[in-house]
């Protein structure tokens, strides 16, 4: 209890605000984007543009620069490649996620290690650090925020016809490959916003739970992505003060957090799945 | 070669060109060559076509050559004198119900306004003229009070109906469907065909399928697709035609269920404008093995699945 209250006299520290702020700004950003990744079933993809952005990381270490500024372009690099081979070429989506997934985090280890000296916040990238987020990484979020909420608003349709029938969204004449790359680089812009909260290795986990406890509650794709956005703000935050008190590191206690309600509320439904094939009799008339 | 009368076109389409003007395609993956010289020439609305195949016959690779996502390698498709790819808003296309992930949060109504994507273009919403176009649709295949339903709360005929509405959305001049009778039991199949039936009033209906047996009760011209494509008119041609024609006792097997239908369709046959002018390659090979007269009789007997293999082989 005693912990609690340490908490919540921290957030009168800057760096702790930053922190909330950079908690809940990327969960805007894995909220609208993570119900495109879980629906559209491109997790492992996902996986891939966020490893092969170490390469950026690492390149940006051996040039002396801010890591963030070889992150992005790598990143974007890495989704527009991923998409054109899966699309244009004959390679398979699956070993090109493979290739690209090692192939950037190799470039990153062998830059790091070409490059005099310790790299000392090597492992915020990793895993992730939410404590050492300045406030410039803040504006560079609400930017990326703003992005992805703008091209979406923009190409909701389209996203949810990509989504649902690939084939007939070019059968409609939409440049659906294009759709895909663009849809591909949001993935990559939310990778850059979430790097620092929890870690390239760990991004996968939020861009997905958060969007698949959603889906448990709703079928209709636009209360799915306001609600995976709230879910994730709500268990990006307590993971946050969890990691505070018990002194854990914040990226991994996030995580905990989701993965661990996820497996409460999933549990809750197979529960109720269960009592209502026991009982149908109880069964309403409401979807689900 | 069967000749089909060409008559006066009453489709409501001003342009004269015909709705689909297939000529010598040919396309191949790699080296595998997949269809060589097919040839189609569906003139106008009113009738229904029935594309039959074995797996890998190539009955996929037709439809996408139709809808423009493949090329070519010889031989011109045209759809109303048109690219394929110009073509596309005057043709619905059903894909095959099996590949969707029934999960996906979207409703029936969603789903079939996404018949108005080519309409509607990109980066603007629906307008209220796409949501009636919509409801109307649905109201059509008599599945509106459905429209919030979750797609994959639908039982698989009433998912085909969503997934027909889709098609009918984008007010078609040509209906494109991939197999047809997945997951449709005999009731819900029959259902089907009244519906097609209805539509190809106003619009030609091609449909593809590798299950003979169900679909041949429903169309009006037949063809078999193996790599080549080969005609056959399931109503005006007698058994002693057939045999002069094609001299195969695979067309036995047809003529056998031919028989069976007559008598059902004769009644649809009175009355339909025949103004689907189907040709048949001269490349087209007919290899089929001889039978029996008493082969026949089993034909009859044996299920169509079989008879659909035998007829392609």
């Amino acid at each position: 209890m005693i912990a609690f209250f340490d908490f919540i006299e921290s957030l009168q520290y800057g760096f702790m605000q930053n922190a909330v702020a950079a908690t809940l700004l990327t969960c805007i950003a894995c909220g609208i984007i993570g119900v495109f990744v879980v629906t559209k079933k491109i997790v492992s993809l996902t996986g891939g543009i966020s490893h092969a952005s170490f390469g950026g990381v690492g390149l940006s270490y051996f040039l002396g620069l801010d890591p963030l500024l070889g992150l992005l372009p790598f990143s974007i690099l890495s989704a527009i490649v991923l998409g054109f081979v899966s699309k244009k070429t004959k390679v398979s989506e699956d070993t090109a996620i493979g290739i690209l997934w090692s192939l950037g985090v190799a470039a990153g280890v062998i830059f790091i290690y070409l490059t005099p000296g310790y790299a000392p916040d090597l492992m915020t990238y990793l895993f992730g650090n939410i404590l050492t987020v300045p406030s410039s990484d803040i504006y560079l979020m609400v930017a990326i925020d703003l992005i992805i909420i703008f091209v979406v608003l923009l190409l909701f349709k389209e996203f949810v016809a990509l989504c649902f029938d690939e084939e007939y969204t070019e059968v409609s004449g939409l440049p659906s490959n294009a759709l895909y790359i663009i849809l591909l680089c949001l993935i990559a812009l939310s990778v850059v916003a979430m790097i620092k909260v929890v870690g390239m290795i760990l991004i996968i986990a939020m861009l997905t739970i958060p969007a698949s406890i959603s889906r448990k509650f709703t079928y209709d794709i636009r209360k799915m992505i306001v609600l995976s956005s709230i879910i994730g703000m709500i268990l990006g935050f307590s993971g946050l003060a969890l990691s505070y008190i018990f002194d854990m590191p914040s990226g991994a206690m996030i995580i905990i957090c989701m993965g661990f309600v996820y497996l409460i509320i999933s549990g809750l439904f197979s529960l109720k799945e269960k009592y209502l094939r026991k009982n149908p009799k109880k069964i309403n008339k409401e979807p689900n | 070669m069967n000749n089909a009368v060409d008559l006066s076109v009453i489709s409501s389409k001003p342009d004269s060109a015909a709705f689909v003007d297939v000529c010598n395609l040919s396309f191949s993956y790699g080296d595998d060559l997949v269809l060589e010289n097919v040839c189609l020439t569906v003139e106008g609305s009113g009738k229904i076509i029935g594309i039959f195949g074995p797996n890998g016959g190539g009955k996929t690779t037709f439809l996408k050559c139709l809808l423009g996502l493949l090329k070519p390698v010889s031989g011109s498709v045209r759809l109303f004198g048109l690219e394929p790819k110009n073509a596309r808003k005057y043709v619905g296309y059903i894909p095959q119900v099996s590949k969707f992930d029934f999960d996906f949060p979207i409703n029936v109504l969603q789903v079939v306004l996404m018949g108005r994507l080519s309409s509607t273009g990109l980066f603007k919403r629906y307008s209220k003229k796409d949501y009636e176009i919509a409801e109307d649709c649905l109201k059509k295949v008599g599945i509106w009070d459905l429209r919030d339903r979750q797609i994959g709360q639908l039982s698989g005929g009433q998912r085909q109906r969503a997934f027909i509405a889709r098609a009918l959305a984008t007010k078609p001049k040509l209906l494109l469907m991939d197999e047809p009778n997945t997951g449709l039991d005999a009731f819900m199949q029959a259902d089907l065909y009244k519906l097609l039936k209805e539509l190809k009033k106003e619009m030609a209906i091609i449909l593809v399928s590798h299950d003979m047996g169900a679909i041949f009760h429903h169309v009006d011209d037949l063809a078999c697709l193996r790599r080549t494509i080969h005609f056959h008119d399931p109503k005006t041609l007698s058994r002693p035609d057939f045999l002069k024609e094609f001299g195969c006792s695979v067309d036995q097997a047809i003529i056998s269920l031919t028989n069976h239908t007559e008598i059902q369709n004769s009644h649809v046959h009175a009355h339909s404008h025949s103004n689907a002018h189907v040709q048949s390659n001269s490349n087209a090979h007919v290899n089929f093995n001889s039978h029996s007269e008493n082969s026949k009789n089993q034909n009859q007997e044996c299920s169509c699945e079989t008879i659909c293999e035998e007829v392609c082989k």
